[in-house]
């Protein structure tokens, strides 16, 4: 199974109890791997609330992931 | 250059790093940590970033502005971590040879920056309560707009 590396910031990183995790997951997008986190630690946010970033940058929910990938779901942001 | 700053931001260094002799206006913009958010007295702010992508975004939103207005030099900070009333949060800078193109990058900067960086903001009230601005969901308090700095 590919190995995902993800990292959780503010609220996602309070409710998941850990800053970041590697996973060994069938989740083939983002949105799908959003779902199956949230499923398994009852994260608060809906999905279509969170946006999705991938080695770094801003990402499509829906861009396929690949094994080693970096991934960061993005809470509704709240700078200044 | 768009920064994410861990330690207090010195907004008298970062003016000066902008001077040039071809611009003839300088708007700098100052965001505070507020007392106050939708009626509910606030302790402190507790900010997180994302701080590759946030630098990224910065950089980003700070050439977009270079391509709108007729500028000289753009420039932004914001800041992580546990802050007390008063605290500068977020603070833009900007220089253009008129005032002009100076006041509307500024806005243009500082706007962008609140809808797009990935930070987040996390209040803490006189009443011993925390909330994560923006991210209520049903059934739970509603915090929210407008977030309490900038």
């Amino acid at each position: 199974m590919p190995k995902i590396q993800v990292q959780y910031f503010a609220i996602l990183r309070e409710q998941r109890g850990v800053s970041a995790e590697e996973l060994a997951t069938t989740a083939d997008t983002p949105a799908a791997l959003y779902d199956e986190l949230r499923a398994r630690h009852g994260f608060s946010l809906p999905r279509d609330r969170i946006r999705a970033a991938v080695n770094d940058a801003f990402v499509d929910a829906a861009t396929p992931l690949r094994d080693g990938d970096r991934v960061v779901f993005i809470p509704p942001v709240a700078g200044g | 250059m768009f920064r994410i700053a861990t330690a207090r931001i010195d907004p008298a260094s970062l003016q000066a790093a902008l001077a040039n002799p071809r611009a003839g206006a300088c708007v700098t913009f100052e965001g505070w940590v507020r007392n106050r958010n939708e009626g509910q007295p606030v302790l402190s702010l507790e900010y997180e970033a994302y701080a590759l992508l946030a630098e990224s975004e910065g950089e980003k939103i700070l050439s977009e502005a270079r391509g709108k207005f007729s500028l000289v030099a753009a420039a932004g900070v914001h800041r992580v971590g546990h802050l007390p009333l008063g605290e500068l949060a977020v603070w833009v800078g900007v220089t253009a040879e008129h005032r002009g193109a100076a006041f509307d990058a500024c806005r243009y900067i500082i706007d962008e920056a609140k809808a797009r960086l990935p930070i987040w903001k996390k209040e803490h009230y006189a009443s011993g309560a925390t909330a994560w601005i923006n991210c209520a969901t049903r059934g739970e308090h509603a915090t929210g707009n407008p977030p309490t700095a900038g």
